[in-house]
């Protein structure tokens, strides 16, 4: 297919070609997403209701919770959201259809599409998480665009990571626990550079100062979506 | 024989550790005392583990590219070798920080990173259990083995030295300068690190014959 596709346009370059590719892919994820809108709305529900439990679970005085655990709190529901949001990126599609694709797109353009469209998905549901928690549980932030800045690189980091273990457990037969596992230690590494940003920004310190984590962030995201690109049709095969 | 030369090597090379990391001099330092020489005997596990899980990882891409069952085979035993080096690494690392450190396990980024990376290779052979299917099985573990083993290799070189560690060489700490060893202890320290990762390399050689032999064996069946 891939030949064909080359033969059809040859006078366009390759990379626009696999860029339309991409976006008809992440237009796919979208209209599937919209027509399926209970998964989407489950995702809301479970991270508003998540934070009420902490609200509860805090018993409202939440004015005496500290800086460290309030922000720790947080990247945790939004960790443990984001396993959930990026684990049924595979499992929601049925096989048939699956093989179907298979047929008509590369892989690369498969896993890059989901990779951006979990990105956009978790952005979106964290930044969401984070307009709630502030509204239940105070709002000690001091550097609010900078914490934003954290909220977004953290929600990107987790989707292109969790996006190719997801791909790993949905071939397995007991996906459910085996998500968790092979995602937790994956993810430390980007969690721990996280929290430090979004401390920074917590903290209101010189903005400056957080430019060595946000490149360490965006160094182990390159890392991750090269290595997806690389690996993922080895695992798109079986 | 021949083959067999890197056997005796590592024989001659761990007995050389054991005796002269045991009676050789050492330098006093102020609380390392006597402990120090437990860099001859400590730092050699995570030498000769990342040596190991690298050929784990070479053994896993080319895996993907050949598809034969050996290179599995390779990978995953390689990949246990390593965690025992792990597990080793901890209890001696451990041992050592209770003396010096004042506690068993004290709250320092690299041992949290060796941690987390144990994690990691336990949750690869956790992943090796869930299939059935040998292929499978094998192109689906060797994606994860080298995605664990990227995110590793920073997890242990790069983070620790971002942040404050008591760790030589993490947090601007010196490592393995004139402060730390002398060339009278580096006569120990580089033998035993090439000795240990031939032992590593050893086991795990008589683990892949082993599993090949039982292959061979249930193929005839």
């Amino acid at each position: 297919m891939a030949s064909n596709v080359k033969l059809k346009h040859q006078n366009v370059p390759f990379w626009v070609i696999k860029l339309q590719e991409i976006s008809t892919l992440i237009g796919k994820e979208i209209t599937l997403e919209w027509r399926q809108r209970y998964a989407l709305n489950g995702m809301v529900l479970y991270i508003v209701s998540t934070v009420y439990v902490c609200y509860l679970s805090f018993k409202l005085k939440t004015n005496q919770l500290n800086p460290i655990t309030w922000n720790t709190l947080f990247w945790i529901i939004l960790l443990f959201t984001a396993v959930s949001a990026v684990s049924k990126s595979f499992t929601q599609e049925r096989a048939g259809r699956l093989l179907y694709y298979y047929t008509v797109a590369s892989p690369q353009a498969v896993i890059i599409s989901k990779i951006i469209y979990n990105s956009l998905m978790m952005s979106a549901l964290s930044g969401l998480g984070f307009g709630f928690y502030a509204f239940v549980m105070n709002n000690p932030v001091q550097d609010v665009p900078m914490y934003l800045v954290s909220i977004l690189l953290g929600s990107v980091g987790f989707a292109s990571t969790l996006t190719l273990v997801a791909g790993i457990a949905s071939k397995a037969d007991n996906n459910g626990m085996l998500m968790p596992v092979l995602s937790f230690p994956v993810i430390i590494p980007m969690l721990l550079m996280v929290m430090k940003l979004s401390k920074n920004a917590l903290d209101g310190l010189d903005r400056a100062q957080s430019l060595n984590e946000i490149a360490v962030l965006l160094a182990i995201d390159a890392i991750v979506v090269v290595l997806s690109w690389v690996l993922f049709p080895y695992l798109w095969r079986s | 024989m021949k083959k067999d030369g890197y056997k005796i090597v590592a024989v001659g090379l761990l007995v050389y550790q054991i005796l002269m990391g045991l009676l050789g001099e050492v330098p006093r330092r102020e609380i390392l005392n006597e402990s120090i020489r437990c860099v001859y005997f400590h730092v050699p596990m995570w030498f000769s583990m990342i040596a190991v899980l690298t050929a784990s990882a070479y053994f896993s891409v080319r895996y993907l590219q050949k598809s034969q069952i050996e290179d599995d085979e390779k990978a995953v035993e390689y990949a246990n070798v390593a965690i025992l080096l792990g597990v080793l690494g901890c209890l001696t690392g451990s041992l050592w920080a209770s003396v010096t450190w004042g506690d068993f396990w004290p709250n320092d980024p690299k041992l949290n990173s060796v941690a987390v990376g144990m994690l990691m290779y336990f949750a690869y052979s956790i992943l090796r259990g869930s299939f059935e299917d040998e292929q499978k099985r094998g192109r689906i573990s060797a994606v994860y083995n080298i995605f664990a083993f990227a995110v590793f290799i920073p997890l242990i070189f790069i983070l620790p030295r971002l942040t404050d560690s008591l760790h030589p060489g993490n947090g601007g700490n010196p490592a393995f300068s004139d402060y730390d060893m002398n060339s009278q202890m580096r006569r120990v320290f580089y033998p035993s690190v090439v000795g240990v990762s031939l032992l590593a390399f050893w086991i795990a050689e008589l683990r892949i014959r082993l599993k090949k032999v039982a292959r061979v064996l249930s193929e005839k069946q």
